[in-house]
């Protein structure tokens, strides 16, 4: 199987892994993992093995999530929830700056605190596809982003392999699932079983390895490594929903007066909600704030979206003033022009757009209704819609 | 250099027809009104104050929908008396809850409820002050966000644009790392459709939003009302959805009367 020599894998027991939250936080790390609030799974800190959602998983579909009940106890056994690591790398809001006016000097306060170092727990294989999208758009170039860089620098990742996935999931059309490759410290395959329960662990890095030696004693024996293998197969056979990224650069390129546009326009709600919980994302807008006797500002960024008016605002107003417009830029630069930019595309597949739009759009089914009506006009003989 | 001391800028506070609790918000905030104090004369707020100077006023804040013959007339001083005419609160921005009676028979309301029905002098309909006189700014919610207040304050008197979104409520939802209420529990949720402002309020209290600050920028409400009904709401629910405190706003009416047609 891929990158992973059966040789380096090794086997935890549950106990076992309890004692990975104590290595990780005697080594300095603030643990964040899954755990169970308001009706899902999100991501947070804990403390112990006992907040992960043991025995829970998700139920997905397009504009529909649902927490359930599993027969086992598997801690891993869901996909992905409403939020992404994104929450800690590149926070919803964060204060840039503080000022102070004494007559007439200005004083620029001593702004963020440096954040905790922190340890990932959970993190699946679309979602260290995005942190390394995100990596690359706002440390990959002579522009670093600083806020992302001091929250970025020295986390400590705890993969795990999917062994379920849900309908919404399409990351074997996007290459980055559900097997993680690579961007890890340690690597979990849960096996879960009536009589049985336990973890095969691989390291991705010296820090890794490290941490493994602390935990583990036990090589993983061939004949449990190949169940692991089996369970992250399983995953892969149970992804139904595709995504065709032939040429799709070309096809959103030239179709950007395909009636589709109009078609989900009238379902969008220009919501952003889209946006907001996709973990590839990244675009901020920056707002001063200043007190009403002028001696207090502060500096602000926060979340933006393509999906909103003042997004595109210039002199004079909105460039994309409808929905059409927004929608359109959205997909079209996640899918396409994100290729140009950055060189890869901007979709990892994870499904929380499709999820968690509150009317259900699905961007697969939105690139196959132009692909197969730009299929049958071209093989009617006429090409761009 | 001229000897004479600026004069402080006059704020004053009006009311129509209203429940005061927009008024109180300025009231209410605590930790700024001493200085709301400090950089305006604040000339004329009855609900405060029982000093009352006259206009001109630098910014009047208007509270409150024009609900009779005789506020149709204030309004239109007031106009003149304000340089900055600012409107506070659902009631002065769409009509209030008060405007659901634009749907039913007034007449008949005062026959049934007062006992001397000559008395009563109404118009037929609850409108927003923009219906009547320019308005510089209107501030939404029901009631408004006493930071939202404060910000649209400093804002003007410091002349830069205030940072009062227009988009969705769930921006604010999600920032605050919010579950989204409708695709977890299948909770009918105004707030795709509703104007950021109150912090997600409802939603981060397990409740859909009901609509308090009014129709966002470019609100799809007959793509939500689709969505309400695979929530299994009915077609009363929505309308009775939308009639709430922004119903007059005209894309709301738009939504209820569609769905009360429906
Ligand atoms: S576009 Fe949708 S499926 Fe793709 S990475 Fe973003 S949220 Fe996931
Ligand atoms: S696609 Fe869905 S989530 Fe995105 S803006 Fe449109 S309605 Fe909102």
């Amino acid at each position: 199987m891929d990158g992973a020599s059966v040789a380096e894998r090794s086997l935890l027991t549950l106990q076992q892994l309890e004692h990975l939250i104590l290595v990780l936080h005697r080594r300095g790390y603030e643990v964040i993992g899954p755990l169970v609030r308001d009706g899902a799974i999100v991501y947070d800190v804990v403390d112990r093995l006992s907040d992960l959602p043991a025995g829970w998983t998700d139920e997905q579909e397009a504009g529909r999530y649902r927490l359930q009940r599993r027969n086992d106890g598997a801690l891993f056994g869901y996909v992905v929830g409403p939020q992404s690591w994104k929450k800690y790398l590149h926070p919803g809001e964060v204060r840039l700056l503080a000022a102070e006016r004494h007559g007439q000097t200005l004083r620029i306060l001593n702004n963020e605190t440096t954040p905790p170092r922190r340890a990932f727990l959970g993190v699946r294989a679309c979602e260290l596809a995005a942190i390394a999208v995100q990596d690359r758009v706002l440390l990959g170039d002579r522009y670093r982003d600083s806020v992302y860089a001091s929250r970025r620098e020295g986390i400590f990742i705890v993969a795990v392999n999917c062994t379920q996935a849900a309908p919404t999931c399409f990351c074997t059309s996007m290459g980055t699932g559900p097997r993680v490759r690579s961007g890890y410290d340690l690597a979990l395959t849960e096996l879960v079983g009536p009589d049985k329960h336990e973890f095969v662990v691989e390291a991705g890095s010296e820090a890794g390895a490290e941490v493994s030696r602390e935990l583990a004693r036990a090589t993983a024996a061939e004949d449990v490594c190949q169940q692991a293998d089996a369970a992250v197969e399983r995953a892969a056979s149970q992804i139904k929903r595709r995504m065709d990224t032939t040429n799709i650069r070309e096809l959103l390129y030239s179709n950007f007066d395909h009636p589709r546009w109009d078609n989900v326009a009238q379902r969008c709600l220009t919501c952003a909600n889209c946006t907001m919980v996709c973990p590839t994302c990244f675009c901020t807008t920056v707002e001063d704030v200043s007190d009403i006797t002028g001696t207090h500002a502060q500096r602000w960024r926060k979340w933006d979206s393509c999906f909103t008016q003042n997004f595109s605002y210039i002199h004079g107003g909105s460039v994309r003033s409808s929905g059409k417009s927004r929608y359109r830029q959205w997909m079209t630069h996640k899918l396409a022009s994100w290729i140009d930019q950055f060189g890869s595309s901007g979709c990892v597949g994870c499904g929380r757009c499709i999820s968690w739009c509150p009317v259900g759009i699905d961007i697969t089914e939105e690139v196959r209704a132009i692909r197969e009506s730009t299929t049958s006009s071209k093989e009617s003989g006429h090409g761009n819609s | 250099m001229s000897s004479r001391v600026k004069r402080k800028p006059r704020i004053a506070v009006f009311k129509f027809a209203s429940c005061d609790g927009c008024q109180l918000s300025l009231l209410d905030a605590e930790d700024e009104l001493l200085a709301v104090a400090g950089a305006f004369d604040i000339a004329y707020f009855p609900e405060a104050s029982s000093t009352m100077l006259r206009g001109p006023y630098e910014i009047g804040l208007v509270e409150g929908s024009i609900t009779t013959y005789h506020d149709a007339q204030r309004i239109q001083e007031i106009r003149h008396q304000c340089k900055s005419l600012i409107t506070i609160g659902a009631c002065a921005t769409a009509g209030g809850i008060q405007a659901l009676r634009n749907w039913k028979d007034v007449d008949e309301f005062i026959r049934v409820v007062y006992a001397t029905p000559r008395y009563i002098e109404t118009l037929k309909l609850s409108t927003p002050i923009a219906e009547h006189v320019p308005v510089n700014f209107e501030l939404r919610g029901c009631p408004i966000n006493k930071h939202q207040l404060i910000e649209l304050i400093t804002a003007t008197l410091a002349g830069r644009k205030p940072n009062l979104p227009t988009y969705s409520v769930c921006i604010e939802c999600k920032r605050k790392s919010n579950v989204c209420i409708a695709v977890a529990q299948g909770v009918p949720c105004l707030g795709p459709v509703t104007q950021a402002g109150c912090g997600a309020l409802c939603p981060s209290f397990n409740r859909g939003c009901y609509g308090c600050y009014g129709p966002m920028e470019s609100p799809n409400t007959e793509s939500l009302s689709s969505q309400f009904r695979i929530l299994d709401q009915s077609n009363a629910d929505i309308t009775r959805a939308f009639r709430g405190f922004n119903a007059w706003a005209w894309q709301f009416r738009k939504a209820s009367e569609e769905s009360e047609r429906a």
